[in-house]
C-alpha cells in the first residue's frame, strides 16, 4: 500500500500550558492535534502522578500532531515560544501515512 | 485550656481527621490504596455546590445587608496583603530565593476551600451559627493572591507575567465559578431549593467530605514522601508557623467586622489556610522557574495537616475568647 513522509510531534507539558500549547499549534496552521492524559512519570523535578490530584498544577499532558514534513519548523517555532520556559519534552519521530491530502 | 484540649481531642477523634490520616498513613506506608483523578475531581465538585448552595441559602434566609459588601472586601484584602506577610517571613526564616518566595507567599494569601469545609463541619458538630456569606468570602479570597505574588516578582525583575489567558483563568477558576454559582442559586432558591435537592446536598455531605478527605491525606502523604531535601526544617518552621499568623490577622478582621463567634472562625481559618487549586495552577503558568514540589508540598503537606488538626481547635478557642461565644 501506498504510505506518505510525515512528521510526528509529541510534545509532554504541564497540564496548565495545555490550551496555550493548542493555541500555539492552530496558530502555526496546523489544525489537527491529539491530546493525550499523562498519569505519572518521573524528571528532574522528582517522580509525580495524576491519582487523586483535585489541581490540574500538578499534571501534565501529551499533545500529538502529524504534520507535513515542510510544516515542522514553523510548528516548531511556534510550540517553543510556549515551552520554552516549562518542564516537558518534545520529540519528533518520522512517521508515515496513507492519506496524505489530510494533513 | 482544659477546654482547648477538649476541642483539639474531640477534632483529632472525628471521621473527617481520621480519615485524612488514614490516607495520609497510607502513602507513607507506600500503600497502594489510590483515588482515580476522576473520583476525586467528582467529590471536589460535589462540595464545592453543595457549600456553595447551603451558604445561598442561609443568606436568602436572613436577608443581604451592608455586611455582605464588607466582609467581601476585608477577604480581599485579607488575601492581597498575607502574601507580603508570609514574604517577610519567609525572606526572614529561610533561604528560598525571590522568585519560590514570592511563589510560595501567594500560596498562603489564598485559601483552602477544604479546610473552609472542614471548619464549617466542626461549627456544625458543636451548634455554633455563621454567616452563610463567608462562602462568598472564601470565593473571593482566591484570587487577590495570585496578583500580589506576581507583584512580589515583577517589583525586582519586571517582566510581565500577566496575559488574558491567566487573568480569565484566575478569575473564572473552576472552583471559584462553581462556588459562587452555587451560591447564587442557594441565594435565588431559598428554602425551598434547599428542600427539593437536601437529601443529595445535606445528608452526605459528611460523608464526601470523609472520602474527599482521604484522598488529601494520600496526596498530602505522596507529597511528603517525595519531598525530601526539598522541605528542610526552616521551611517547615514557616509551614506551621505561618497559619497562625494568618489567623490572628482574620481575627483581627473578624472583630472589625463584628463577625459571631462561627464566622470569626472561618475568617481565620480562610487567612490561615494555603491554597493547593488556585494558585499552584497560575503560579505553572506564570512562574515555571519556582519549584512546585516546595509550594505544593507546604501547602499540601504541611499547612494543611496543620490547620486540620490542630489549627481548627485552636483557631476555635482564640475565636470564641474574642467573641466572647
Amino acid at each position: 500500500m501506498q504510505t506518505h513522509d510525515a512528521k510526528r510531534v509529541a510534545i509532554i507539558v504541564e497540564s496548565p500550558m495545555q490550551r496555550r500549547l493548542t493555541d500555539a499549534i492552530e496558530a502555526s496552521g496546523v489544525t489537527g492535534y491529539t491530546v493525550v492524559p499523562v498519569i505519572g512519570g518521573s524528571g528532574r523535578s522528582g517522580a509525580w502522578t495524576a491519582e487523586g490530584q483535585v489541581s490540574r498544577a500538578g499534571g501534565m499532558v501529551q499533545v500529538i500532531c502529524v504534520i507535513r514534513p515542510e510544516r515542522l519548523d514553523d510548528l516548531l517555532k511556534h510550540v517553543f515560544e510556549v515551552v520554552e520556559r516549562h518542564i516537558g519534552v518534545v520529540t519528533v519521530s518520522d512517521c508515515q501515512v496513507l492519506r496524505a491530502e489530510r494533513f | 485550656m482544659d477546654g482547648l484540649l477538649t476541642l483539639a481531642i474531640n477534632n483529632l477523634s472525628s471521621p473527617l481527621i481520621l480519615s485524612f490520616v488514614l490516607g495520609l498513613g497510607a502513602a507513607l506506608a507506600r500503600s497502594d490504596l489510590t483515588f482515580p483523578e476522576a473520583a476525586a475531581k467528582a467529590l471536589s465538585i460535589y462540595l464545592l455546590c453543595a457549600i456553595g448552595f447551603k451558604g445561598g441559602v442561609s443568606v436568602a434566609d436572613h436577608g443581604v445587608d451592608l455586611n455582605l459588601g464588607a466582609a467581601i472586601l476585608m477577604g480581599v484584602i485579607l488575601s492581597a496583603a498575607l502574601p507580603f506577610v508570609a514574604f517577610t517571613l519567609l525572606k526572614a526564616l529561610t533561604r528560598l530565593d525571590r522568585t519560590n518566595a514570592a511563589a510560595v507567599a501567594g500560596h498562603y494569601g489564598s485559601i483552602s476551600i477544604v479546610t473552609f469545609v472542614a471548619g464549617t463541619s466542626v461549627l456544625e458538630g458543636q451548634d455554633i451559627p455563621f454567616e452563610g456569606y463567608m462562602v462568598a468570602v472564601a470565593a473571593a479570597m482566591e484570587a487577590p493572591a495570585i496578583l500580589s505574588a506576581l507583584w512580589l516578582l515583577s517589583a525586582r525583575g519586571g517582566e510581565k507575567r500577566m496575559d488574558g489567558h491567566l487573568w480569565r483563568e484566575i478569575l473564572l477558576n473552576g472552583s471559584i465559578v462553581l462556588l459562587v454559582g452555587a451560591f447564587a442559586i442557594g441565594m435565588i432558591t431559598g428554602k425551598d431549593g434547599l428542600a427539593e435537592i437536601e437529601s443529595f446536598i445535606v445528608s452526605p455531605f459528611k460523608g464526601a467530605l470523609c472520602l474527599f478527605l482521604l484522598d488529601m491525606g494520600l496526596v498530602a502523604g505522596r507529597g511528603i514522601r517525595q519531598s525530601r531535601g526539598v522541605i528542610t526544617l526552616r521551611l517547615l518552621l514557616f509551614g506551621v508557623l505561618m497559619p497562625p499568623i494568618g489567623a490572628s490577622f482574620g481575627a483581627g478582621a473578624a472583630l472589625l467586622l463584628g463577625l459571631s463567634t462561627g464566622g470569626a472562625l472561618l475568617l481565620m481559618v480562610l487567612a490561615a489556610s494555603a491554597s493547593y487549586i488556585a494558585v499552584p495552577a497560575a503560579m505553572r503558568v506564570a512562574v515555571p522557574e519556582a519549584d512546585a514540589g516546595i509550594y505544593l508540598t507546604l501547602s499540601l503537606g504541611v499547612t494543611f495537616p496543620f490547620n486540620l488538626t490542630l489549627g481548627l481547635p485552636l483557631y476555635l478557642a482564640v475565636a470564641q475568647a474574642i467573641t466572647g461565644g
